[in-house]
């Protein structure tokens, strides 16, 4: 790879504080781009592997589709891929179908939006806005990467197993997964899945703790919490919940492990197969439930926290105006973060639960939609009579609040246990998470690299091709996700290979195919995009500084910034990042960005006064260091 | 270009820097371990709330593991202050004993095990049931936090061979210590989970 990075390495700087003594190392190819212990390209790490996986997951979701959309279609074509997945009669395998809807799902949800977003921003951000030189641990920053790595490598290598990879959905319930001889995935593919989630949890974790531990340690002198950019606070509450939920999926993880190889039964009971009874006694698959739940409600929000994060920053720098709200965008978050932790039983309605139960589930569920709303009317707020400069990211931003209001009113619908017992396990459900967390999440995960790719790669991709991709993108995947409500509302089960057998569910081949066609042409328009970032690696226009005339910290780094972030000191904050269009900057020298670094003192004309009141204070102990060095 | 002694002296003065990083680090960890274990033991909880649960005794070894890992977690607290005070025979005595003591310890949970193998109580196979299993799982799995202490207490003894933990370089010695006294609190909270839920049974 040819990307072109300069390094500082002339001068020996470690990105914290107490080091035992310093080390002079040369960088080598492998040290550089393989085993990197750099948080930036460990960032690019992630966000090559992200995309890549994006684009498998994507391509599977194509196949899918052909086969719901075109249940009648020849697909012998796909042969060379999929080899003797596609039957004799150029069908898609059922089983196969299967496996395709549960890799698709596990792909896009751990691998593309937990790794891939959180891995990418919170790797390259977190040090450069809260000015460290790197994060941590760059060795556990490493291991991180590695760790994911080779569950990806796992994980791909199940797909094409003889008896495929793991087929019972990206939630894998027992008994179905517990048992091998339940169906082909259930065997070896199953195995794999479990190995390779285990290890990507060992990641999420190692990522996880380097995160919390960079953010509350090592942040620049004057970084207090409250002038943290609100992309930080996001990814500082993400790594949070991951740190309480993803050990849990372990735990669950590891039971069925016992189940499956070693003969236990946690989740196993009384189960008959081809009419033989089991030996398993006392087990609940439900208690599986309980806990992949308690895990995966708050992986929701994994999932779309870095986004929401990612969406304030730019929607602030291109709407020109402070974040609306910055204190109710944390306090907000916070709320998100500690509710996820108690409505998980809400995916579990209709497991026979007690509807006393089900009511208070529902009533916790609801108030998530409080933060929530919070939120989107803070977006809306900072948008309202702003300077707006559509960049690429600013309409993916804004794109964002679109679905994530659509989405969450259908989360809405779907919280009251009472409706939920009609719509679970249907499109609706399809419908709503592909909207709220899918299509959000991807708007975020593309606005940051819009956003960012000018600081990850010192060019700058080209926006025409941006706007085209994101028009086509977010007219796309409303057609392709807004009519499976109504699928879902006449009652489509998810996760069948065919209703075409079913009298009731004709009717609405056409929408089906539909569906299908828009999300074949949302997927072809990916490769604008796919194309773009390429190609402006290596051939875009050089980027200024400070492109989006942005205030954090990141800005004020070298075009490509090298080992250690800032040649010279690191600089030191004097106000929050939203500082945009202040009234009366002018007399002071500036446009309409006042950027974190510049001290109080420096701007007496736009200063409100309880930062008059603080700017005195600042020249007073800026005084007494001078003295005190003299 | 900057030299490095200008670049210290702008790193040395962070007004937010609170931790040392490593350490908190370690109690992030110790915050993974502690889900993993709430994880296990409310399973345990909702598993046992539907019904068909095995009923048996506990064996009695755990008191006597019980009262070896608390014994431990006080040398390990003597080998602590030794650093501190920089007597390092004491050190290395006490570091010795702890990872001595911790040895023990698995050796209990061992006979443990086969206390409850003999009175029928499985892992796994026809005859086990969750309320058997779940034992296994949560005493083996503090059984590998164990063992990972132990090889964290080794590495401590080699450094204290060579003379390299003293009162100015505490910090990894500070991290073994809690991470030793927090697998102690792991146990007791275990084992009095444990009994509670065959008490009030
Ligand atoms: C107003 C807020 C929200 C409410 C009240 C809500 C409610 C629900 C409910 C009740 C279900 C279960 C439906 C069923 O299976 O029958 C569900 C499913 C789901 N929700 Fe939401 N939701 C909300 C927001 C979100 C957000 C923000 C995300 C992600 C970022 C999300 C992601 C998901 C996913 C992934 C599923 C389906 C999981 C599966 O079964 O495969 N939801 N939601
Ligand atoms: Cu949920």
């Amino acid at each position: 790879m040819a990307i072109e990075t300069h390094t500082n390495v002339s001068h020996d700087v470690h990105g914290h504080a107490h080091h035992d003594g310093h080390h002079h190392h040369k960088e080598t190819f492998i040290t550089k781009y393989i085993f990197s212990e750099d948080h930036k390209m460990i960032a690019k790490q992630f966000l090559i592997s992200g995309l890549i996986w994006a684009f498998i997951g994507g391509a599977m979701s194509i196949i899918f589709r052909l086969q719901l959309g075109f249940p009648d279609m020849n697909l012998s074509f796909l042969r060379p891929i999929l080899g003797g997945w596609i039957l004799e009669t150029g069908k898609l395998d059922p089983e196969f179908y299967l496996a395709l809807v549960t890799m698709h799902g596990t792909i896009m949800v751990f691998f593309v939006l937990t790794a891939g977003l959180s891995g990418t921003f919170s790797n390259f951000l977190i040090p450069l806005q809260i000015g460290a030189r790197d994060m941590a641990s760059g060795f556990m920053n490493m291991l991180s990467y590695w760790f994911f790595f080779v569950a990806s490598l796992i994980m791909f290598f199940s797909i094409f197993l003889e008896t495929g990879p793991a087929s019972g959905g990206w939630v894998v319930y027992p008994p179905l997964s517990a048992l091998p001889q339940a169906m082909p995935g259930s065997g070896l593919g199953m195995t794999m899945w479990l190995v390779s989630m285990a290890l990507f949890i060992v990641s999420s974790l190692l990522g996880g703790i380097n995160y919390i531990t960079t953010v509350i340690n090592m942040r620049t002198r004057g970084m207090s919490f409250s002038r943290l950019p609100l992309t930080i606070w996001a990814f500082f509450l993400t790594a949070i919940i991951g740190l309480l939920s993803f050990p849990v999926l372990f735990a669950a993880a590891l039971l069925l492990i016992f189940d499956r190889s070693f003969g236990t039964s946690f989740y196993l009971s009384e189960i008959y197969i081809d009419g033989q009874a089991l030996p398993n006694m006392g087990g609940s698959p439900i208690l599986y439930q309980h806990l992949f739940w308690f895990l995966g409600h708050p992986e929701v929000y994994i999932v779309l926290l870095p986004a929401l994060g990612i969406t304030s920053e730019i929607i602030a720098t291109n709407a020109r105006k402070p974040i609306f709200g910055y204190r109710a965008m944390v306090m907000s978050m916070v709320a998100i973060g500690i509710l996820s932790f108690i409505v998980w039983a809400h995916h579990m309605f209709v497991t026979g639960m007690n509807p006393f139960l089900g009511s208070i589930f529902m009533f916790l569920t609801l108030i998530i939609a409080v933060p929530s709303a919070v939120k989107a009317f803070n977006y809306i707020t900072t948008l309202w009579r702003g300077n707006i400069i559509f960049t690429p990211a600013m309409l993916f931003s804004i794109g964002l609040v679109s679905v994530f209001i659509s989405g969450g009113v259908t989360g809405i619908v779907l919280g009251n246990n009472a409706l939920d017992i009609q719509l679970h396990d249907t499109y609706f459900v399809v419908a709503h998470f592909h909207i709220v967390m899918g299509s959000a999440s991807f708007f975020g995960f593309m606005a940051g690299v819009y956003h960012w790719f000018p600081k990850m790669f010192g060019r700058m991709m080209d926006p025409n091709l941006g706007y085209l991709h994101f028009w086509l993108t977010f007219i796309g995947i409303y057609m392709v996700f807004f009519p499976m409500h109504y699928i879902g509302i006449a009652g489509f089960p998810r996760r069948y290979y065919s209703f075409t057998s079913f009298d009731a569910f004709k009717i609405f081949s056409d929408l089906n195919m539909f569906i299908s066609a828009a999300a074949i042409i949302t997927f072809a328009a990916q490769s604008i995009f796919a194309f773009n970032f390429i190609y402006s690696i290596f051939k875009g226009k050089k980027a200024p500084e400070n492109p989006w005339l942005s205030n954090t910290l990141e800005w004020t780094t070298p075009r490509l910034p090298g080992h250690g972030n800032w040649e010279g000191d690191i600089p030191t904050v004097h106000r929050w990042a939203y500082d945009y269009s202040k009234p009366n900057a002018d007399k002071d020298g500036f446009d309409d960005f006042i950027p974190q670094y510049v001290p109080l003192s420096k701007t007496p004309h736009s200063n409100l006064p309880h930062e008059q009141e603080l700017a005195k204070f600042e020249q007073e102990e800026e005084q007494s260091n001078v003295n005190a060095q003299h | 270009m900057k030299k490095v002694e200008e670049i210290v002296l702008d790193e040395e003065a962070p007004e937010v820097a609170s931790m040392h990083p490593q350490k908190f680090a370690m109690w992030l960890f110790i915050v993974t371990v502690i889900m993993l274990f709430a994880g296990f033991t409310s399973a345990y909880i909702v598993r046992k709330a539907e019904g068909n649960w095995l009923d048996y005794e506990l064996p009695m070894s755990f008191w006597v593991t019980t009262l070896i890992i608390v014994i431990s977690s006080a040398t390990m607290q003597w080998a602590y202050i030794s650093a501190k005070k920089d007597n390092l025979l004491n050190l290395k005595i006490s570091i010795s004993l702890t990872s001595l003591l911790g040895f023990l310890f698995l050796v209990g949970q061992w006979a443990a095990w086969s206390e409850l193998v003999s009175s029928q109580v499985y892992f796994a196979g026809n005859f086990s049931n969750p309320a058997g299993s779940f034992l296994y799982v949560f005493t083996g799995l503090h059984a590998m936090h164990l063992i990972g202490g132990i090889v964290f207490l080794s590495i401590m003894l080699f450094f204290a061979l060579k003379e390299q933990i003293h009162s100015q370089n505490l910090v990894k010695m500070e991290m073994c210590t809690t991470y030793w006294h927090f697998l102690g609190g792991l146990w007791l909270y275990l084992y009095g989970f444990l009994l509670y839920n065959h008490w009030v049974l």
